[in-house]
């Protein structure tokens, strides 16, 4: 078996080279537009930045791998082949994309563009994952984050491309890519710009007690007594009140930290390892990187992992290993 | 009327999980007295539920077959293990059948055939919809968060492929699905053990915010619109553009009426504003939305 795939966020071209320099194989990064989906202000390449930091990763030995993992817009399908034709273009390692359209659109025009599902296509079992194979040449699929590890293990040994999963950040609750909670509450979601929970429509409010409030549209999400960490409203981290009770239905305001399952996961047949946080800082970039490029090399090298390393990753916030445990159901 | 000959009326797969015989009833006098032309059966949401209906199955398609309806089965939205893998597989190898597919794995077996596309499965454009005409797809219901604008590009070219473009109008708006039943989760039990708790709530669970505004309905693994999507106004629009399947979601409220009310809208015998007005009266007290296709937020009402 050979050695499991780092692949690292890189919302800046700082972030590139910081996560290729804490140990990343590959770096993935999208336009800034929305074509791919963390198009949050002030994030993302344009070509000549994309351009660079190809030129940086492969004088390395690195990869990147573009996301073009929103929806297209119908009617308006030229700004995503523009970005798929750019990508080929510039040889990039990898295009994700999730549309149907936009894969046949890759898979007729750039045969030669390697083709990475999205997790966003939310293809969660081996029919559906051998469609996209065997429709469009999909070489490697993000699983959604709705599976337990040996369900991975299974899925694996029926499908013909390779899996790669996410180990750590942010984790998204309903299943990615079927979820217009967004939208619902903003007018914004994920599949179709780019966006959850947009910052453009969140407010704090606090009383004069020093209790604060955060909002999303027009909505409560949740409350803080005074001194208590108040969290960004992301609609389905709120605390919200079902059949008298108050809790948080959904999630708590947890991250996904799948560091302690390495071993699983590599049994189970995966070949890559996501970070998620486009959106992060640098030195977020670099933490995270850096512990997972450890972690990963003592495993392939039969070392026991270092579990305080990574658990300590969290900062003291609250984590959780998700689907990956089937109790999390 | 030429628009009448070609608007037909829809009665979605039920979303909720409903005692069999009530389920069965429901259908009985939706067959014999509701002025539907398609009525979609089949268990989208969770597969733990699908066994309890089965006894009734046959009677229920019958009845509806008796009623004039053509009934569509429609695949479970969400296909995580081996044994939902095995049913939509069973099911879609049902080559007398006409199947609505809402997983992608349910695609893998039909193409080739005739089928429908279901709202589950992510039709955002046109070149998605050619793709799908490819496959062998002859109708399309498209997701819910598009707008107008969307719906009228896809159109254009499901015109041009032949294929029939369907869109919810009626009823809580399904928003997200989840590996985790929220329902189980809100009793302090998890999904493998949930005792079906979402029995109990046959429109959904209320969810509301701290501030006491109802905001969301959970049903199950899935997560609902607490207003429901009445697009009565816009019916007019849609059909002139070429919309030519409008849907209504079931619910426990009288959708012999609701059916009804829309029908006579796209018949031009009622006015929207008559519409809305009487749809109040049917026995479903969510407020109305229809932000989506006016590319607002979903919960809003555009007036």
């Amino acid at each position: 078996m050979s050695k499991m795939e780092l692949v690292c966020p890189a919302g800046t071209p700082t972030a590139l080279k910081t996560a290729i320099e804490a140990g990343a194989d590959t770096v993935y990064v999208g336009f800034r537009n929305e074509t791919n989906a963390r198009n949050f202000p002030g994030l993302n390449f344009n070509l000549k930045e994309l351009e660079e930091g190809l030129d940086y990763a492969h004088t390395r030995k690195k990869h990147v791998y573009v996301a073009i993992n929103t929806y297209p817009e119908a009617g308006n399908m030229a700004l995503w082949h523009q970005a798929v034709d750019d990508t080929a273009r510039l040889k990039a390692d990898a295009v994700i994309v999730a549309d149907i359209g936009l894969a046949h659109y890759v898979a007729r025009k750039h045969p030669d563009l390697r083709l990475h599902l999205s997790v966003q296509a939310s293809a969660s079992n081996p029919d559906a994952i051998s469609f996209y194979c065997e429709e469009f040449g999909v070489k490697r699929v993000v699983l959604p984050r709705v599976l337990t590890i040996p369900e991975i293990a299974t899925l694996n040994k029926n499908i013909n491309c390779e899996t790669e999963v996410f180990v750590f950040g942010g984790l998204c609750v309903m299943a990615e890519g079927r979820c217009a909670l967004s939208s619902y509450v903003t007018g914004k979601s994920p599949n179709m710009n780019g966006v959850c929970s947009p910052a453009s429509h969140v407010r704090y409010d606090e009383d004069e007690k020093g209790n604060l409030t955060s909002s999303l549209g027009t909505f409560l999400i949740n409350r803080f007594k005074k001194g208590e960490n108040a969290g960004y409203p992301t609609l389905c981290k709120g605390r919200f009140n079902v059949n008298n009770k108050t809790s948080y239905i959904f999630e708590e305001p947890t991250s996904l930290n799948a560091a302690t399952m390495l071993p699983e996961l590599k049994e189970a047949g995966v070949v890559a390892l996501k970070i998620e946080g486009r959106q992060r800082s640098k030195a977020y970039v670099q933490r995270v990187v850096s512990t997972f490029r450890q972690a990963v090399d003592t495993l392939e090298s039969g070392g026991a992992l270092d579990l305080s390393a990574l658990l300590a990753l969290s900062e003291g916030q609250t984590e959780t290993q998700g689907a990956y445990k089937k109790k999390w159901r | 009327m030429a628009v009448k000959a070609i608007s037909k009326l829809t009665l979605g797969p039920l979303l909720f999980n409903w005692e069999p015989t009530y389920w069965r009833d429901f259908y009985f006098r939706i067959a014999d007295e509701a002025p539907v032309d398609i009525v979609y059966l089949g268990e989208v949401v969770c597969s733990k539920r699908a066994p309890f209906f089965d006894a009734h199955l046959p009677d229920v398609v019958e009845r509806l077959n008796k009623g004039g309806k053509d009934v569509i089965f429609s695949t479970l939205s969400m296909v995580m293990n081996k044994r939902e893998a095995q049913s939509v597989r069973d099911l879609a190898q049902q080559k007398d059948l006409t199947i609505e597919a809402n997983d992608m794995s349910a695609l893998f077996h039909l193409r080739g055939q005739p089928h429908t596309i279901g709202p589950f499965l992510n039709v955002y454009n046109e070149d998605t919809l050619s793709y799908m005409a490819l496959k062998g797809a002859k109708s399309i219901c498209l997701p819910y968060e598009l707008s107008s604008a969307s719906i009228k590009a896809i159109v254009k070219r499901a015109k041009e492929e032949k294929i029939e473009i369907e869109t919810q109008v009626y009823g809580r708006t399904p928003l997200a699905l989840s590996a985790r039943c929220y329902h189980a989760r809100a009793e302090g039990l998890t999904k493998d053990n949930c005792q079906f708790v979402c029995k109990k709530h046959p429109d959904g669970m209320d969810l509301e915010t701290l501030n006491k505004e109802a905001f969301l309905t959970v049903n199950g693994i899935q997560t609902m619109s607490h207003t429901c999507l009445n697009l009565s106004q816009e019916l007019a629009e849609m059909q002139n553009f070429g919309v030519s399947r409008f849907r209504l979601s079931p619910q426990t409220s009288d959708m012999v009426h609701v059916a009804k009310i829309f029908r006579d809208v796209l018949d031009r015998k009622t006015e929207a504003e008559t519409a809305i007005n009487d749809l109040k009266g049917t026995g479903f007290d969510a407020p109305f939305s229809n932000g989506f296709y006016h590319g607002q937020e979903g919960h809003s009402w555009v007036a």
